[in-house]
């Protein structure tokens, strides 16, 4: 896009070039100090040694990536074996996150689709009852989720007079706690990049279809999800990424009891380990994991566009 | 005798605002949340005339990683525990309280005249002090529940029921005087011992949390919550059933103290501050509030009648010692910090 104006040709094209240069500088800037400086910092910090209670010496070391990596035993002098902890650890979080992703995406396609095939004016109603709960503090959403949830809430007690069961469940201090929690805090994440795909998708093609004899499911998985796909991949990676990292559902919802991505670099920081770079390492095999996946994704889509216009 | 107190309070009141005058006239503090009640900031600003600014915090360990993160300079004073402030002074991050310069240090109790996390409080006076020991809702489980196995090996009415505090310090603390042994043991027996004990008791503990402590009693989620004693009496007044343990193996003691900050923008607004906080008068306001003890002498008379008959803070005969949290060196913390993770992971 912002090529096509300097290749358009015109005598001025080498004045606008230099503006634009000067015009990007205040989001280069904003991005530099805000998003590059901080990934440097960490990166750096990852591979100074600790400092006891918490800071760095400028020394290099791999320590903090050979703690993530390697086990010596609980006296640091066995000889290393694969540490699986810390495996686990981020193992568990893209599992919960992948698992609420998929939740989403079951829930806020068809909402999504919903709304999107509402007379135009109603439209706007509906996406503004999906956002009206998140005008709401994330803190206080969860906290409210723990009261709904827990063994003498209004979820149990609701079940408990109709009689489906006889003994509350269990569900606070659980996975599919967490998981609710994920799911719940970030459906609007998903519903409104779809329904901003849906809503440009032209139904005149679902009608197409009907009149080749397609079923309603054969028009739904080989012409409606393709067109809106750009809309499902781009609402799947707002769900994911902020999962995988989260740390408030993890902790309320979960009982904190199993380190997830997010609480284990906290812990680092903010907790009795005070071990900087060994955080800031977490943090950036996090970061790669995360890259990896939307390189995929982007290369995914990239290759759809090019087969949907030849 | 009590209008004699308010004349001085008066006549301090007006040297330090006198004193303040010249100065810039604000005091940026650093505090645990909800432990300071406001109404003693604002009497504090109308005696002194200084502006009162406040950042909290929720635990130790996160007060000092932001301090360390450029926070110094930021702050005048801060609230560390016990341990923390021994921690702050190896750090070199408190500055020095010169002789003389604190009027009513002799407010101090003789019990806490030199406490061992600051001899002498050369850094720090006394702001509230406690215990950290664990409630059991008794209409769950009525036998004893003054052991620690209610925490470590609990009877079967019990498991998973408990909260656990989020903090490693008061977990293993505790897991010690369960084990009966060193808190910054460096034996590989008791080590491997503590770590084996912590797996094992992990699988009957529901939750970590420190936050909702006094919440997940009171609501019924949990049966059994590691707790501060204050906060426990604030518990039963909303739950009556809930009964604080002082195991026989011992419970943890703490103090927390307002220390004076190294790089204080505002040094002459914090010894003003912590000039009045040890004016009974105030400090009293203060354990109103928090339902702790003060280390002060001469609070009797401020105190709500009620705080001297609690039954978290009056242990019984049978009663184990109360112990601080130590300092261990750096080879030791390390295998702490192991134990830690994996008791979380």
């Amino acid at each position: 896009m912002a090529g096509a104006a300097a290749v358009g040709g015109s005598v001025r094209s080498e004045t606008y070039a230099s503006a634009r240069n000067w015009l990007l500088l205040p989001s280069w800037a904003v991005l530099g100090i805000f998003v590059l400086a901080p990934v440097a910092m960490m990166l750096v910090y990852s591979f100074l040694t600790k400092e006891f209670r918490g800071g760095v010496i400028w020394e290099f070391t791999l320590a903090a990536y050979d703690q993530f990596f390697f086990d010596r035993g609980l006296f640091g002098d066995e000889p290393a074996k694969i540490e699986w902890t810390y495996i686990l650890i981020f193992w568990r979080s893209i599992w919960q996150a992948g698992l609420a992703t998929v939740l989403a995406l079951l829930i806020g396609f068809p909402t999504a689709y919903f709304i999107a095939t509402r007379p135009a004016h109603t439209r706007t109603v509906w996406v503004f009852l999906i956002t009206i709960p998140y005008w709401v503090n994330l803190l206080i959403r969860t906290v409210s989720m723990k009261f709904l949830l827990r063994d003498q809430g209004p979820l149990n007690d609701f079940l408990l007079w109709t009689g489906l069961i006889d003994d509350p469940i269990r569900i606070i201090n659980t996975n599919a706690a967490v998981q609710i929690g994920l799911f719940y805090s970030y459906l609007p994440f998903m519903v409104l990049p779809i329904y901003a795909s849906v809503e440009r998708y032209n139904f005149a093609l679902s009608e197409a279809a009907a009149d080749l004899y397609a079923d309603k499911w054969t028009t739904l998985r080989r012409i409606v999800i393709p067109s809106v796909r750009p809309g499902i991949v781009a609402g799947c990676i707002l769900v994911f990424v902020p999962s995988l990292g989260a740390f408030l559902a993890p902790d309320l919802l979960g009982g904190a009891k199993n380190f997830m991505i997010g609480s284990l670099i906290e812990e680092q920081f903010k907790g009795n380990a005070g071990n900087w770079p060994f955080g800031a390492a977490a943090s950036m095999i996090l970061l790669t994991l995360v890259l990896i996946i939307l390189v995929f994704l982007a290369r995914q889509q990239a290759r759809a566009e090019r087969e949907a216009t030849p | 005798m009590h209008i004699f107190a308010k004349t001085a309070a008066t006549a301090v009141a007006l040297t330090l605002g006198a004193a303040s005058a010249s100065a810039e006239g604000k005091l940026v503090i650093y505090h645990w949340f909800e432990y300071i009640p406001q109404e003693l900031l604002d009497k504090f600003t109308a005696e002194t005339g200084i502006e009162v600014t406040m950042d909290t915090y929720d635990s130790n360990e996160a007060m000092l990683a932001s301090l360390k993160a450029g926070g110094m300079g930021t702050y005048d004073v801060a609230v560390p525990g016990d341990y923390m402030v021994a921690i702050m002074i190896g750090e070199g991050m408190l500055d020095e309280v010169g002789d003389g310069e604190l009027k009513n240090k002799g407010n101090i109790a003789p019990e806490w005249a030199d406490p061992s996390f600051d001899p002498g409080w050369k850094h720090s006076i006394p702001y509230q002090w406690g215990s950290t020991s664990f409630m059991v809702d008794t209409a769950v489980y009525n036998g004893d529940i003054d052991t620690t196995d209610i925490l470590f090996d609990p009877p079967a009415a019990l498991s998973g029921k408990i909260n656990m505090l989020d903090s490693q310090g008061e977990v293993l603390a505790m897991a010690a005087l369960h084990l009966g042994i060193p808190q910054c043991s460096s034996d590989r027996e008791q080590l491997k011992a503590m770590n084996d004990m912590l797996q094992n008791a992990k699988t009957h503990w529901a939750s970590f949390n420190s936050d909702t402590a006094k919440e997940v009693l009171v609501s019924g989620d949990a049966a059994v919550g590691q707790i501060y004693d204050g906060f426990g009496a604030k518990a039963r007044a909303e739950r009556g059933s809930l009964k604080y343990a002082f195991p026989t193996q011992g419970y943890v003691a703490w103090m927390d103290n307002v220390v004076l900050l190294k790089d204080a923008p505002n040094r002459d607004s914090a010894i003003a501050f912590m000039d009045f906080l040890l004016m009974p008068e105030n400090i009293a306001a203060v354990s109103n509030y928090a339902r702790y003890g003060s280390g002060l002498s001469g609070v009797g008379e401020y105190l709500d009648p009620e705080l001297a008959s609690l039954p978290e803070s009056n242990p019984p005969a049978s009663a184990g010692p109360a112990v601080f949290i130590e300092v261990c060196d750096e080879a030791t913390q390390a295998v702490y910090d192991q134990i830690w993770t994996n008791v979380k992971k």
